[in-house]
């Protein structure tokens, strides 16, 4: 209990709405007795731009644009998570190639996610050199998602049914670079921070959570495997033929900032490991399934044959039929389960869809981890939760 | 809903037994069940949600005790129209997912029971409901409006909020659907 007399001792800060430390425009007011925490309240909603509302009003091929904005730092893994939705509620088998490029992507994405994060923890810890390292290989992946959709950060990428577009020989050769290159990177990375002391000292403990409290608090993906539960989207209900590959779910132990660290680390190189073995075994194929009812027919066609014209128009005005239901599907994102609830009533629009967005579920968690803890470490903590605001806000 | 099961089959060799141990510890609570969906959907009573949801957290075999999704839903379309909100529930323990869905026929003030008490993760999810559908969560400690601004003064994932503002002009056009 708070005594009045106490109260007027705890100094109250305000971190945010624009502050270096949060990435992204998320305010908290803490209190704090001395250095310590004694009460976190965060307040959520200023990129709020209200995307469920907007998804009710456009048609399910204008969606994927929507998503992008989410998690922006892993965009391509929203988009195909639509389109893996939008093809279970019209039952569209895609072919075998289409579900190894996608893997390639949303692999590659989670690895981008990933480097963002755990560079900028280092960032916000004080080591600057990592961050450099591992940008480069960013702007590499970006390169790749450019050659593959022509856009970078809000991609965009893919359709219903498939890709727009095979994969190009430039783009095979820089997944290849890159397959080739970033093992060394992520290796120089790993060596400045793994056993780095200063590092160590500022994560260990940070930002603790047990299981049990996780669990309960609805964390998934990498904050969840970091309290040492492997419920991983991917093995436990796999979509896009990820049963096909041969990967570990690394866990953490502590479930504190720099097991956190450490599991992404770790799932950079499984993801490396599914990147590697799907693009050697790239089926041959169509790089989209035949839906025409619903897949864009390339423009020379559209210009020369009746049919092709039929389809584009009925897609682009939305006369095509939708089949009345509701379908939960989840992808694993990169901070964790993405789950698109769509309802359908047969219109041109879904009638609802709800965004799962594992980052506003696990940020309510916030308060209870920073609690008594350093100030410092609750920067610490919120950027080894990697909180992407545009997810938050939706 | 009743003669969809003739035709649909059990997904997952735990669905049949959960809905029949829910049957016989809830009665009448259990409003329907329904196997058409990717999912077992279970429509329950909304006053008995929190005693159904904790039963499937308690049961030893079953142990759904991971919310996934917590959302409303505005059924204007219905006949009395409806307010539904929508529980996913995942067993990790049996890498089971089930849909609970509770109707209410009050439009002007729908109250749920909160589920706070039972999963922490629901908090911002009843903000988040209550903040666009203005479900009224009784047993929140703190509901409030989350991503809109405070002084908001309706509800606007409700289907009678139109997404733009009607008096503008300039984007008329109906054949868009907006």
């Amino acid at each position: 209990m708070i005594t009045e007399n106490q109260e007027s001792q705890y100094v109250t800060v305000n971190l945010g709405p624009t502050h270096p430390a949060t990435h992204g425009v998320l305010q908290n007011v803490i209190r704090l007795d001395g250095e310590r925490i004694v009460d976190a309240v965060p307040t959520i909603g200023y990129i709020h731009r209200a995307f469920e509302k907007l998804a009710e009003h456009r048609p399910y091929y204008q969606i994927p644009p929507i998503t992008d904005r989410m998690n922006y730092c892993s965009a391509p893994i929203n988009n195909i998570g639509w389109h893996i939705t939008v093809e279970k509620l019209l039952g569209i088998k895609v072919p075998k190639r289409v579900d190894y490029m996608r893997v390639i992507i949303m692999e590659l994405a989670r690895i981008a996610d990933h480097i963002i994060c755990n560079s900028i923890l280092g960032v916000d810890s004080g080591a600057f050199s990592g961050f450099l390292y591992m940008f480069q290989k960013r702007e590499d992946i970006y390169e790749i998602y450019e050659e593959v959709c022509g856009s970078r950060l809000t991609t965009n990428l893919g359709r219903i049914g498939g890709f727009e577009r095979d994969f190009t020989t430039v783009a095979l050769q820089k997944i290849q670079k890159f397959l080739k290159e970033f093992p060394e990177t992520l290796k120089e990375f790993e060596g400045l921070f793994n056993r780095n002391p200063i590092f160590m000292d500022r994560t260990v403990g940070a930002g603790a959570i047990s299981d049990s409290r996780a669990l309960n608090y609805g964390f998934t993906g990498p904050n969840l495997r970091a309290t040492g539960v492997d419920y991983d989207v991917r093995v436990m209900n796999p979509y896009s033929s990820y049963e096909d590959f041969e990967f570990d779910i690394p866990v953490g132990k502590n479930g504190d900032s720099y097991d956190r660290f450490m599991v992404r680390n770790a799932e950079m190189w499984q993801s490396l490991r599914i990147i590697e073995q799907a693009f050697n075994n790239l089926p041959a194929g169509d790089y989209h399934a035949d839906v025409p009812e619903f897949y864009l027919p390339p423009k020379e066609e559209v210009y020369n044959y009746m049919e092709a014209l039929i389809y584009h128009f009925k897609i682009v005005m939305g006369e095509v039929d939708i089949p009345v239901g509701e379908v939960y599907q989840a992808v694993e994102g990169g901070n964790g389960e993405l789950g698109f609830y769509l309802i359908s009533d047969g219109g041109r629009t879904p009638c609802r869809l709800h965004f799962r967005r594992p980052c506003f579920i696990f940020y309510q968690a916030f308060p209870e981890m920073v609690k008594g803890s350093l100030l410092s470490d609750a920067v610490v903590t919120m950027s080894s939760l990697n909180v992407i605001a545009g997810e938050l806000d939706a | 809903m009743s003669d969809s099961q003739t035709i649909f089959k059990w997904k997952h060799p735990l669905e049949e037994s959960l809905v029949s141990r829910l049957k016989e510890s809830f009665l009448e609570a259990i409003l329907g069940t329904d196997l058409s969906s990717d999912m077992l959907v279970i429509t329950v009573s909304k006053e008995h949600i929190l005693a159904i949801l904790n039963y499937l957290y308690q049961e030893p075999t079953l142990h759904f005790q991971f919310l996934t999704t917590l959302c409303g839903i505005d059924e204007d379309q219905k006949n009395p129209p409806l307010f539904a909100i929508v529980y996913h529930l995942h067993s990790l323990e049996n890498n089971l997912r089930i849909r609970i869905k509770a109707y209410t026929e009050d439009r002007e003030a729908p109250t749920f029971p909160s589920i706070v008490s039972l999963f922490s993760a629901a908090d911002w999810m009843e903000r988040e409901a209550y903040d666009f559908f203005g479900f009224n969560f009784v047993g929140h400690p703190n509901l409030k409006r989350i991503l809109n601004m405070d002084d908001m003064t309706y509800f606007p994932m409700r289907k009678k909020y139109p997404l733009e503002d009607q008096t503008r002009t300039d984007k008329s056009d109906e054949m868009f659907g907006r």
